[in-house]
């Protein structure tokens, strides 16, 4: 009985957070050959920009600012979610000549 | 020290530039396909040497890196070479190649703690610097089957960011 009278604010706050996550978007950066594509992404706060590793190498993506670590093995996809504005820098730290930048507007 | 090293390094130049200028003329895709499969296996069995050798937790992982990116290259280049239906041919490159190795290997035995770590990530900036130079201006416009080229192609950008890993940790050690 508890538990019925309690779903229905359960369901509110799910589909509140479905809404949310709804209007955030996901951005692909695809790496082949060691390479970032593309290279530079306009993202705002709350999109999740997701790695696809194309290669059989193993590859990270470290943000220059430190904030985070994306470990993106072979054939394998990554993804960090955006919480911040402003312009990321990020490289491979094992292949440092893979570069990347992500631009993060404020949320609209 | 620095003297040292650095005519240890001009030595690598003089003795690949010289290697290479043997094969007299483009060296053919089988030797190239050797060549470049060699210049692999000499850096795994230089971060073996690492591994057994440093404590440092940087230069573990880099040699790591190294065993890591470099079987899974000599594992493409093997398959296509398989696939090509070629076989490797021994020449003075690679003989070159792993002779300057194996001595360098040696001089390196002799060394321990921070001066091996330094020796050796020194030495694998100067040798990746070595091949890369080599891979441009000689084994990558020789290619002529475009898979091999390819690959060759990947594996230049793989041994341009070893080579700027391998400064990073250099400076790191400084």
């Amino acid at each position: 009985m508890t538990l019925r009278r309690n779903s229905l604010p359960v369901l509110v706050v799910i589909s509140g957070l479905l809404s949310v996550s709804a209007r955030a978007e996901t951005i692909q950066v695809t790496i082949d050959k060691l390479v970032f594509a593309p290279a530079e992404v306009n993202a705002k706060i709350g999109d999740t920009i997701e790695w696809v590793n194309k290669d059989s190498l193993l590859h990270n993506a470290k943000a220059t600012n430190g904030d985070w670590t994306v470990n993106l093995p072979p054939k394998q996809n990554g993804q960090v979610v955006l919480k911040k504005a402003g312009t990321i820098d990020y490289s491979c730290t094992f292949h440092p000549n893979m570069k990347g930048r992500i631009i993060v507007a404020p949320a609209s | 020290m620095f003297a040292k090293l650095s005519a240890g390094v001009a030595m690598i130049c003089l003795l690949s530039a010289s290697a290479l200028a043997q094969g007299a003329g483009k060296p053919t895709d089988p030797q190239i396909a050797h060549i470049a499969y060699t210049a692999g296996q000499l850096d795994i069995e230089a971060a073996k040497q690492a591994l057994e050798k440093s404590k440092n937790k940087e230069v573990r992982e880099f040699a790591q890196d190294m065993v890591r990116d470099h079987t899974e290259v000599n594992k493409q280049a093997l398959a296509l070479v398989k696939k090509l239906n070629v076989t490797p041919q021994d020449n003075d490159t690679s003989r070159g190649l792993t002779k300057q190795a194996a001595a360098k290997r040696d001089e390196l035995a002799k060394l321990n703690g921070t001066a091996f770590d330094k020796a050796y990530v020194a030495s694998e900036v100067a040798y990746h610097k070595t091949v890369n130079g080599a891979l441009e201006s000689t084994l990558i416009p020789s290619a002529n089957n475009a898979q091999l080229k390819d690959l060759l192609q990947t594996g230049l950008k793989i041994f341009q960011g070893h080579q700027q890993h391998a400064e990073h940790v250099a400076a790191d050690l400084k």
